[in-house]
Parts: C-alpha cells; sequence; structure tokens
C-alpha cells in the first residue's frame, strides 16, 4: 500500500504534469502559427488582394474587411451593452422585466454563432435586403457580442464600492450624474480590459458571418473614400469576406494552388491580432488602474 | 439647458430601450427559427420519426422516388458523440487544471496558468480548424490509421477549445469554498491530497458540473473548426477514424446551396431549431444545478 504522504508526492506530481502539458501545448499551438506564418508574411501578402485560381495572393482587402467589421460592431455594441448593464445595475429593481432581460442575455449567450448567422442571412441579408453585407455582418456580430459585453458592464459597473456611489449622491448630484461622472469613470479600467479582449474574439469569428458578410470582397478601391459609392471600400452594402472566413473558404474550396500557405499566413495574422489584444488589454487596464489610483 | 431631473429621466429611459432591444432581438431569433424550424412538419408533412429516427438522407428526392429522406440521426448522434468524446478527453485535464490553480500552485502557477487558458480562450476557432488539418489530420492518417478526417480528430480539436471553459469555471467554483473547510480537514490531520479528493472537489461540484455543461454547449454550437476535419460523410458515426457529421457541420456546408422555401433548405432550419432548443436545454440544467446550490449555502 502507498504511504499518505507518497500518494500526496504522486498527486501533486500529476497535476504539476497537466498543468505543464496543458501549458507546452499552448506554447507549441502558438509557435507552429507563427513558424509557418511568419514565413509567408511580407508586405506584398498584407496588402494584395487574393488571387483566387492562382498563387501569390494577398490578404489585403480581408485585413481591412476585418478591422472594418471590428469596429463598426464595437461602435455598436459598447454603448447598447453599456446601457444594458446600467439598466440593470443601476436603475432596475429586481423584477419580472429584470428576469426576462437576464434570461434573454443568457439565452442569446449560449446560441450557437452559426445559428446566429443564418438568422442574419433570413433577416438582414433575405427580409430586409441588405444582401452580403459589412452591414448584415455587423448586425450579426452585435447579436452576438452583445450578451458578452452586458455582462462585462454589469460586472464592471457591480464592482464600483458603494461607498463613491453614496459619497457623490450625498454631495446632491442626481442618480444620472452619478452613474455618469462616478460610477462609470471608477468602471473604466474594467471596462476598457473586458472590451478589448472581447475585440479579439470578435476579430476572430467566422461562423456568424459566412451568411450575413459573405465570402466575397470586390475589388476595393482605397482612394475613393465616399461611403455611398459602390466601389468605394467603406460602402456598407458590399460583401465583406474576413480574415478568419479567408481561411476556412481556401480550404473548403481548395479553388488557390497555395492554399496551405494563405491559410498559414492568415492565420499567423489573426494569432498576432489575438495575442495584442490580449496585451493591450493587459497594459491599459493596469496603466488606467495606476492613473485612477495616482501612482 | 437640460434640466437634472430631465437628464435622470432621459438616462433611465435610454438604458431601458437597450434593455429592450436586447429582448427584441432575442426573441426575434428564437421565433424566426422556430418558425422556419417547424416548416418541415407542419408544411412539407415530414413526420418527427422520420426526421429523428431514420438515416437516408436525399431531401431533393421527388416524392415519386419515395422521397424527400430528410433522416436527421447522423447529425444528431454525430454532434453528440464529438461532444462527448471531447469533454471525455477534456473534462480531466480542465478539472486537473482548475485543481492545480485554486488548490496546489495559488501563486505563480497561476499567474502562469491564467493568461495561458486566456491564450486557448482567445485562439479562434478557424485557426484551431487550420491546424487540425495542417498537422492532426495528417498524423491521424500516418500513425493511426483511417482518412485522418474523422471522428477522433473532431474530437481532439473541439476537446482543447472547451478546455478553458471547463478549467476557468472549475476554478472559479474551488475558489469559492470557504477556507474554513480546507482548515477543517487539514486540522483533522488529513492530508492536502485526500483534502482536495473528499472535501473541496465535492464542495465545489455544482460548479464543476455548470463547467462541464457550459462545455457541452459549446461542444454542440462550434461549427467551423469541427466541418473542417471531420470529413463530412453523412453516416452515422460508427468508428473513430470513419467521416462523418454534425448538425453544425451541415448546416454550414449546405444552406448556400439550397434554395429558400425548399424541402432541402427547410429541413437545415430545422436543424438549426434543435441546435437552439439544445442550448436551452443545456441552461435549464445549469439553473437547475445551481438552484440546489443556493438551497444548500
Amino acid at each position: 500500500m502507498i504511504s499518505s504522504r507518497n500518494s500526496e508526492r504522486i498527486a501533486t506530481a500529476i497535476f504539476y504534469l497537466i498543468a505543464l502539458l496543458v501549458s507546452v501545448l499552448l506554447v507549441a499551438l502558438i509557435g507552429y502559427i507563427l513558424y509557418h506564418g511568419l514565413r509567408v508574411i511580407n508586405w506584398h501578402f498584407l496588402t494584395a488582394a487574393p488571387q483566387p485560381f492562382q498563387a501569390g495572393g494577398g490578404i489585403g482587402p480581408e485585413i481591412f474587411n476585418s478591422l472594418m467589421l471590428l469596429i463598426l460592431t464595437m461602435l455598436l455594441t459598447v454603448p447598447l451593452g453599456l446601457g444594458v448593464g446600467i439598466y440593470l445595475s443601476e436603475f432596475a429593481r429586481e423584477s419580472r422585466i429584470t428576469r426576462i432581460i437576464r434570461i434573454c442575455i443568457e439565452s442569446l449567450a449560449s446560441m450557437p454563432s452559426i445559428v446566429i448567422g443564418i438568422f442574419g442571412l433570413m433577416l438582414f441579408v433575405t427580409i430586409l435586403k441588405c444582401g452580403f453585407s459589412v452591414l448584415s455582418g455587423v448586425m450579426a456580430l452585435t447579436a452576438l457580442n452583445l450578451p458578452v459585453m452586458t455582462r462585462l458592464a454589469e460586472d464592471a459597473i457591480k464592482n464600483v464600492s458603494k461607498d463613491l456611489r453614496e459619497a457623490s449622491l450625498a454631495l446632491g448630484a442626481t442618480q444620472w450624474q452619478t452613474i455618469t461622472n462616478v460610477v462609470l469613470v471608477a468602471a473604466i479600467p474594467g471596462l476598457v480590459t473586458g472590451v478589448i479582449l472581447s475585440a479579439g474574439r470578435v476579430f476572430g469569428e467566422a461562423a456568424a458571418l459566412l451568411y450575413t458578410a459573405g465570402i466575397t470582397t470586390p475589388a476595393l478601391h482605397f482612394n475613393d473614400v465616399n461611403p455611398f459609392s459602390n466601389n468605394s471600400p467603406f460602402y456598407l452594402f458590399r460583401p465583406a469576406e474576413t480574415l478568419a472566413v479567408h481561411i476556412w473558404k481556401v480550404n473548403s474550396e481548395g479553388l488557390n494552388p497555395d492554399a496551405s500557405q494563405i491559410a498559414d499566413g492568415a492565420s499567423a495574422v489573426l494569432i498576432i491580432m489575438v495575442l495584442l489584444f490580449n496585451l493591450v488589454s493587459r497594459w491599459t487596464g493596469s496603466w488606467l488602474f495606476n492613473k485612477k489610483t495616482g501612482q | 439647458m437640460v434640466s437634472v431631473d430631465v437628464s435622470n429621466k432621459i438616462g433611465k429611459y435610454t438604458t431601458f430601450a437597450c434593455a429592450i432591444l436586447i429582448i427584441t432581438i432575442t426573441m426575434s431569433i428564437i421565433l424566426l427559427i422556430t418558425y422556419k424550424g417547424l416548416a418541415i412538419f407542419t408544411r412539407d408533412g415530414v413526420s418527427l420519426k422520420n426526421f429523428f429516427l431514420t438515416t437516408k438522407w436525399n431531401p431533393d428526392a421527388t416524392p415519386a422516388e419515395g422521397g424527400p429522406f430528410v433522416g436527421a440521426a447522423p447529425f444528431i448522434a454525430g454532434s453528440v458523440a464529438v461532444s462527448l468524446l471531447a469533454l471525455l478527453f477534456s473534462a480531466p485535464l480542465g478539472i486537473g487544471i482548475a485543481i492545480f490553480m485554486a488548490e496546489i500552485s495559488t501563486g505563480w502557477g497561476c499567474k502562469i496558468m491564467q493568461p495561458v487558458i486566456e491564450l486557448f480562450v482567445g485562439i479562434p476557432s478557424v485557426v484551431y480548424g487550420w491546424i487540425g488539418i495542417s498537422v492532426l489530420v495528417p498524423f491521424i492518417r500516418n500513425h493511426i490509421g483511417g482518412m485522418g478526417f474523422s471522428l477522433l480528430a473532431g474530437a481532439i480539436v473541439l476537446a482543447v477549445m472547451i478546455l478553458p471553459t471547463i478549467a476557468s469555471v472549475s476554478t472559479d467554483s474551488l475558489r469559492a469554498n470557504p477556507a474554513d473547510i480546507r482548515e477543517g480537514s487539514l486540522a483533522l490531520g488529513v492530508t492536502r491530497w485526500q483534502t482536495i479528493l473528499m472535501v473541496m472537489v465535492p464542495a465545489a461540484m455544482p460548479g464543476i458540473l455548470t463547467a462541464i455543461v457550459l462545455a457541452l454547449s459549446r461542444a454542440f454550437g462550434e461549427a467551423l473548426a469541427v466541418q473542417m476535419v471531420i470529413g463530412n460523410a453523412i453516416r452515422m458515426p460508427t468508428s473513430l477514424l470513419g467521416p462523418m457529421h454534425t448538425m453544425t457541420s451541415i448546416i454550414t456546408m449546405e444552406m448556400s446551396d439550397t434554395v429558400m422555401g425548399t424541402v432541402s433548405n427547410d429541413v437545415l432550419w430545422t436543424i438549426a431549431f434543435m441546435l437552439l432548443f439544445i442550448s436551452f436545454i443545456f441552461i435549464l440544467l445549469i439553473r437547475t444545478i445551481n438552484r440546489g446550490r443556493t438551497a444548500m449555502r
């Protein structure tokens, strides 16, 4: 029989092993992607348009589309999510309405993204006649990201200490003044960290976009910045294949002789962006915290 | 200038409008998917038995040929198989990491594992799918057998993707245990390992179960990473190394090839409705698990 002391040692060793194994797996995954991807990435690859039937195309428009969809989605979800978060944590008393809101957030959060994608196909693309477009994609991503943002906002606001709130109210500020001038300001570090982290997820989303933003991109004329002109990159009713969707497409259509190099390069760009989002969210989080506490 | 009282009211109603919007979005998704999803039974006259229990798939077959054949059993069984297998791989590792972070190495170990888990979450699903295609599939083909595109490949990719969910939710739950019970157990002369196994893990069980259900829910809903590596063959998942299909992968593959209003399109909406339905069952499960917990404390 193993003594309790030895079994203690063995168990501890096993847990260290599991942690090591998982960390090594992550390093291997990221290392593999970067190693293969960085050999492909150069200025031409990052800026040129894809070539459907021949080798040598780039991912320029896809990077642009990903960033455009990300920014527009964030412009919609941050205020909306904040609004719901403020309502739930500051204004609403627990009631049937708040229960319904919470059930809706929970349901929306657990919906598979492909289901949100084909909902977008039906409502935005077909019924509202937006077609496969930037706008349809942004609306699908908004539905996907809104529950995340709402929870984030509610948590960040709830973490603000009660004293601050009461001090502000005691000074004669109204509830709304307290929220905008005290509570939100105090919640900023938590909010910013969460927003940037969720931006990483929106950037990598593909399933919800296949049937909303589409899997093609027209030729983009970057000298045409009028958002109402059909050739403009900023035109909201053009299809916009993103980077993540592009990785899926080159693999499933197999029309490119250099599909695996494209997928390697595009994956590396995605991973680098995700790493950046992670680092930036950490830095800004602690920077804002230090600034606020005056260190 | 707007008076303070009015600005207070405006603020309250604006934020309430945001809340109403989130209800509207959720309701419209549920209603639309349900409406489209039931058409196959109401308009196309397919029986429930046909949809759930048969395995023949040819929605375009005309009634003269005996069609349409809309047996969704291979997709449902495929989703169940790949998700449960992924959970089997992932749960021990995820719970192990949670115990490591919450009980064993709460200092530097935790500082390392926290970002590791966050990065696993951050890697986009198409990148997991691409690594699956370029590394895992050839490995299975060359060293284990079959074509490589298989149930096994899908389960391994999914296992990595649900690992952070299991690890982080279980960690939170272990950390939420009151310190008294650990100290009580240690004071009785019980070793650390016995304390973890006999006291801490059982006390955190509702949270660990929640983690598992959340992970299953994520596994069921994942579309592209799985679709890229499972081979997409319409058959029951009878072998680990054989190609298969899931509910999400058939929607991904066929939605663009079918015309709205046809049986072959309607049946995809029915599968989407099933996915939605399953995600509600998971929510109910989590609520049931946690209702027990609040009652206990």
